[in-house]
């Protein structure tokens, strides 16, 4: 037996995007136990429905992510939406799916150069940036922003989609799927990748159960569990099959996200053939809101939860988020275990963590 | 060979062009619809200060008097709520992002000092038009004093003088009134 140390691991690494800190606690170089704490980047935006009505709560519920953000408004506007008990126009659903699944997109593709940055394949990390560019460009030619996209609205969403910007939108999935099938050898065949990825950090489907884990983390293990499929939006209308790996490592994980790419791509052809042509974009909402509501999502890290609760006042009472980053950071003290210390940065980016969205 | 699957890739990018640009010296093109910041068409606007009350951020600020509207760019998060509630459609978003500054600040717009003039006119029109509303009623109430006054005197002389005293005062009270009504007017 080796002498045990504790490492601080954080809050600043070059592997991390976001400020967590991690107490590796190892013996020679392997990692017996982690302890995590987050609270470097708290920015109370729940406590802020005392200041802000529940319309202007839309963009702060935006603001808790930057990629997810578009997911945080629609979870936050439908919440309030089921409190008024109002149904959206069927074309303000497609718009929101569409968009939605092009910030999966953009938030996989982000991560799947993240990963290959982190087990230092710059190249890769170029190239899957570059493809993430045109997801972007799409997202800024229909919202005029390339983030943050502030279309939606409670009761429905406030910009269109054209025609001719559905097809370009078309055309550019497709040609993304392409570029993407080119860089699936690289990540999922690649001997040097391979031999970074597979069999590291196992998380068995028993434990990613236990643990609560959610999310592609959890498909990896193979729990098919997508909030999708619980029809929200305009998914209730669109064919869908989560896509469930079943080693549990870090190369699942990998392959994961990157058919969900696929699938999103597939989720974007079926949302724009299905979806009807003119149409309202919103419906308009009177008074304010009174009752409460729990809205689950799929956001491109996990499953995310809005509770809302309203009084009859134009100030909510309540806004709690709990986010997918949060449900799996047990899942990855978990995996951290008995791994490599050269390990653990790259299994802190396989979980997709998004510790702004955790502290809020 | 799994080690040379990166390889086709490689080749390709020897012969590709750069896919970046060489901005500056290449200006970029936003799309159209580009939410880069807030325009106003300072003519059309009302002060209505509806802007002001939904701006998540509070950045907005609107005199109604002076026709001046302010902005601080570094606060605005050109979410675009404001444009989507202005009744008079005067708020736009144009194109090109705030570029960075030294110090925040408010930027004012102000009406063109024709339209100031214009609605300035048209103020005090309407305080002309309220006053003299205001003094037509105060005559048509004298008078109807006076006549009930004359109908009393014929009943008794102690009650008309009470009258004609009331009537005294009503009368010294119409200056005021007079100069009440442009700042109801506003
Ligand atoms: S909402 Fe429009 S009209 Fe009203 S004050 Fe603002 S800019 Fe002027
Ligand atoms: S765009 Fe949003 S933040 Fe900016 S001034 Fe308008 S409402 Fe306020």
């Amino acid at each position: 037996m080796g002498k045990r140390s504790v490492i601080p691991f954080g809050p600043q690494h070059p592997v991390l995007p976001e400020p967590i800190h991690l107490d590796l606690v190892i013996e020679d170089e392997r990692v017996i136990e982690a302890i995590p704490s987050v609270g470097f980047v708290h920015r109370g935006l729940e406590s802020l429905v005392d200041k802000r009505d529940f319309n202007q709560m839309t963009y702060v519920a935006e603001r808790t992510c930057g990629i997810c953000s578009f997911q945080h408004g629609m979870g936050y506007c439908e919440a309030v939406e089921h409190i008024f008990d109002v149904d959206i126009p069927i074309r303000a659903k497609f718009l929101r799916t569409i968009w939605a699944e092009l910030g999966r997109m953009h938030s996989h593709l982000l991560w799947l150069g993240l990963l290959a940055d982190a087990f230092g394949y710059e190249n890769l990390f170029y190239q899957a940036w570059r493809i993430r560019e045109k997801v972007l460009d799409m997202i800024e030619m229909t919202t005029g922003a390339r983030l943050i996209f502030s279309v939606n609205k409670v009761g429905g969403v406030i910009k269109d989609i054209t025609a001719d910007q559905l097809r370009i939108i078309d055309g550019t999935v497709t040609e993304v799927e392409a570029e993407l099938r080119d860089l699936e050898q690289v990540f999922l065949e690649d001997s040097t990748v391979k031999s970074r990825l597979v069999g590291i950090g196992i998380l068995t489907k028993e434990q990613a159960h236990d643990l609560g884990c959610c999310g592609p983390v959890a498909r990896a293990s193979g729990i098919s569990c997508d909030m999708r499929r619980l029809g929200y939006a305009a998914y209730s209308m669109l064919d869908l099959e989560p896509v469930v790996a079943t080693e549990g490592d870090c190369f699942a994980r990998c392959k994961c996200r990157l058919y969900e790419v696929y699938q999103s791509v597939d989720l974007i052809r079926q949302a724009i053939t299905k979806m009807p042509k003119e149409q309202e974009l919103a419906v308009p909402v009177k008074g304010n809101p009174n009752g409460e509501y729990f809205m689950r999502l799929e956001q491109p890290r996990g499953e995310a939860y809005y509770y809302v609760k309203g009084s009859g006042k134009p100030f909510i009472d309540r806004l709690r988020i709990r986010t997918p980053t949060f449900a799996n950071l047990p899942g990855l003290c978990e995996m951290l275990k008995n791994t490599e210390l050269s390990d653990v940065g790259l299994l802190v980016v396989t979980i997709d963590p998004c510790i702004s969205c955790t502290e809020r | 060979m799994g080690i040379l699957k990166y390889a086709p890739q490689a080749l390709k990018n020897l012969f590709l062009p750069p896919v970046t640009t060489s901005y500056p010296a290449v200006p970029f093109e936003y799309p159209e619809g580009s939410r880069g910041h807030i325009e106003i068409d300072i003519d059309d606007c009302i002060g209505c200060g509806m802007c002001v009350r939904c701006c998540p951020c509070g950045t907005l600020s609107v005199d109604r008097i002076k026709g001046t509207w302010s902005i601080d760019r570094f606060d605005c998060i050109a979410c675009g709520f404001c444009v989507e509630k202005c009744p008079k459609k005067c708020l736009h978003m144009a194109k090109g992002y705030q570029t960075p500054g030294g110090e925040k600040g408010s930027v004012t717009y102000t009406k063109s000092p024709e339209v100031l003039a214009a609605e300035e006119q048209k103020r005090q029109e309407a305080a002309a038009k309220a006053a003299a509303a205001k003094k037509a009623r105060e005559e048509a109430a004298k008078k109807k004093a006076a006549e009930e006054a004359a109908a009393q005197a014929a009943g008794g002389a102690g009650a008309a003088a009470q009258a004609a005293g009331g009537a005294g005062a009503a009368a010294a009270g119409a200056p005021d009134a007079g100069k009440a009504a442009p700042a109801g007017g506003v």
